[in-house]
């Protein structure tokens, strides 16, 4: 098997008398995508977080390709942010500049590293937008005219410019009405096996999982109670907590 | 003016302000906090400016101070008379003479020398405070020359005007590393800080801030590749000396819409004059 992209053993972390994590390990391998499921509270964002290295952990250890995230000076992690990583954010706001156009906030980690050239960057966002199903004509409009689900593939399209390797996304599909999930999914779905992206995609939507993720963990309490291969997880569930969660999916 | 300390400030003041000045100095284009005082004029008037001239005024210096480029508007005026009743030193008008030059909006059009110290009012040093308000962030972004935002503005200016739109307090890149606001000069001037051989202080009394562009320092004003820096200036002539590659003002003459153009830089524009009239 090949090298993981990115590993995490023993992670702990604790808010007060909470268990935020609790010995929680996992590998993500290049090309894979796996997501981690659970109710709210049970420690799924912020295992994200300290994965990305925007929160450090009380113990543990996490290694990006055999680099420490963790012990890694500022600089270098931002670096690996705006390159190597993307993180696309529940809420497209936090995600977004929302006063810098379309066209912007695409460029912007194009400029971050180092791209000069007008002309390039132009194209370049005309070129993602258009494979994020938005119409180029509208690369100069501000994200605030842009509707929920246009927002979230203009996110998607703002972190992938630079081609990364490995995108942390937390509930992309989160706030918005079924139909432009389910086109927002087949979109990161192509998009994933497009670019060969690993994704560790965190949600409490079952289906959404299913549908994305070759392998999922699911998480309760801090703990991590059940990992595996998606379909096996959901059709077998051994533990009980994975029972009761698979069956609380309503079907239509 | 008896009961005063030379140039106003008490010495450890001013020693106080040196000391920012000379870590300016070291680390070009870097923003330096300093104990800014209370001055006998209002913030935005050029509280900074007149703490570090006050900082770096000797008893032999003569004093130049322009305001928009000019001599005799009232803040020059003010701040000239200023130095003269609390430091007892020599004021001029000619760029020529003085030693020390402080100024707020302009550089003047007369090439500066080694000899010489150019000292900027600054309204707001941060250059990125527009694009990040979180002052704690912009700092991590200068520590780490983490500059891609300021392109992100300039990428705007493009898509929405057709051309890079900032046309005074263009940002700058100081040697090759600090990301710089140039206070409110015109862009026209950005040219005129690369490798200048004059040392330029900058002071922000309000935001407690100090910054330096040491003499023969290479200043670069951001831009694209395909939208290179362009100084931009009146297509006009001026009204009274004729000049056609200076800064010009655009003055109204009456109220029917009769304007002219003219320098901004009055003592340069009276040279000028003198040397036509010398000529003719």
């Amino acid at each position: 098997m090949s090298t993981p992209l990115l590993t995490a053993r023993d992670l702990t972390l604790r808010f007060g008398r909470i268990a935020a994590l609790d010995g929680v390990g996992l590998e993500i391998h290049p090309g894979e995508v796996v997501a981690i499921v659970g109710e709210s509270g049970s420690g799924k964002t912020t295992l994200l977080r300290v994965l990305s290295g925007l929160m450090r952990p009380d113990g543990g250890e996490v290694s990006y390709l055999g680099q420490d995230v963790l012990g890694m000076s500022e600089a270098a992690r931002r670096r690996l942010m705006r390159t190597e990583w993307g993180f696309v954010h529940q809420n497209p706001r936090d995600g977004l500049r929302m006063a810098v156009s379309a066209g912007g906030n695409i460029g912007e980690r194009l400029m971050a590293t180092g791209a000069r050239h007008y002309g390039n960057i132009r194209e370049q966002a005309a070129h993602w937008l258009t494979r994020v199903e938005i119409d180029p004509a509208r690369m100069d409009e501000v994200p605030a005219k842009f509707s929920g689900g246009m927002q979230q593939r203009l996110q998607i399209a703002r972190t992938l410019v630079t081609l990364p390797k490995l995108v942390f996304m937390d509930e992309p599909t989160g706030g918005l009405d079924v139909s432009v999930q389910a086109r927002l999914l087949d979109l990161i779905r192509a998009l994933v096996a497009d670019l060969g992206l690993a994704v560790l995609i965190v949600t409490h939507d079952i289906a959404a999982a299913r549908l994305l993720a070759h392998r999922m963990l699911v998480m309760r309490h801090g703990v991590v109670v059940e990992s595996g291969l998606t379909d096996r997880v959901l059709d077998d569930p051994q533990h009980p907590y994975t029972q009761l969660l698979v069956s609380s999916v309503l079907a239509a | 003016m008896s009961g005063y300390n030379f140039a106003y400030l008490d010495e450890s003041t001013k020693r106080m302000i040196r000391r920012a000045i000379l870590k300016a100095v070291a680390i070009p284009g870097h923003q330096v906090p300093f104990g800014s005082r209370e001055m006998p004029l209002p913030y935005g008037w050029g509280t900074g400016g007149i703490q570090v001239t006050a900082a770096v005024l000797g008893p032999t210096d003569v004093l130049k101070v322009i305001d928009q480029g000019s001599d005799d508007t009232t803040n020059a005026v003010s701040i000239r008379a200023f130095f003269r009743r609390t430091a007892g030193i020599a004021t001029t008008e000619s760029t020529d003479a003085a030693t020390i030059i402080q100024t707020r909006h302009r550089i003047p059009e007369r090439k500066l020398r080694e000899d010489q110290i150019l000292v900027y009012q600054v309204p707001i040093p941060e250059p990125l405070g527009r694009l990040e308000p979180r002052i704690a962030e912009t700092r991590r972004m200068h520590g780490m020359a983490d500059y891609g935002l300021m392109h992100v503005k300039l990428y705007e200016d493009i898509a929405r005007h057709g051309h890079i739109a900032t046309s005074y307090s263009y940002p700058v890149m100081v040697n090759g590393r600090y990301l710089m606001s140039p206070s409110p000069i015109p862009a026209f001037d950005n040219p005129k800080m690369d490798q200048m051989p004059a040392l330029q202080l900058f002071g922000a009394g309000r935001e407690k801030r100090i910054y330096a562009v040491p003499p023969y320092t290479s200043v670069k004003s951001l831009d694209f590749d395909d939208h290179p820096f362009r100084p931009i200036r009146a297509p006009h002539a001026c009204e009274l000396c004729g000049s056609r590659d200076t800064y010009l003002d655009e003055v109204l003459t009456d109220d029917v819409g009769g304007r002219i153009f003219v320098c901004s830089d009055t003592d340069f524009c009276a040279e000028r004059q003198a040397m036509k009239e010398a000529a003719e």
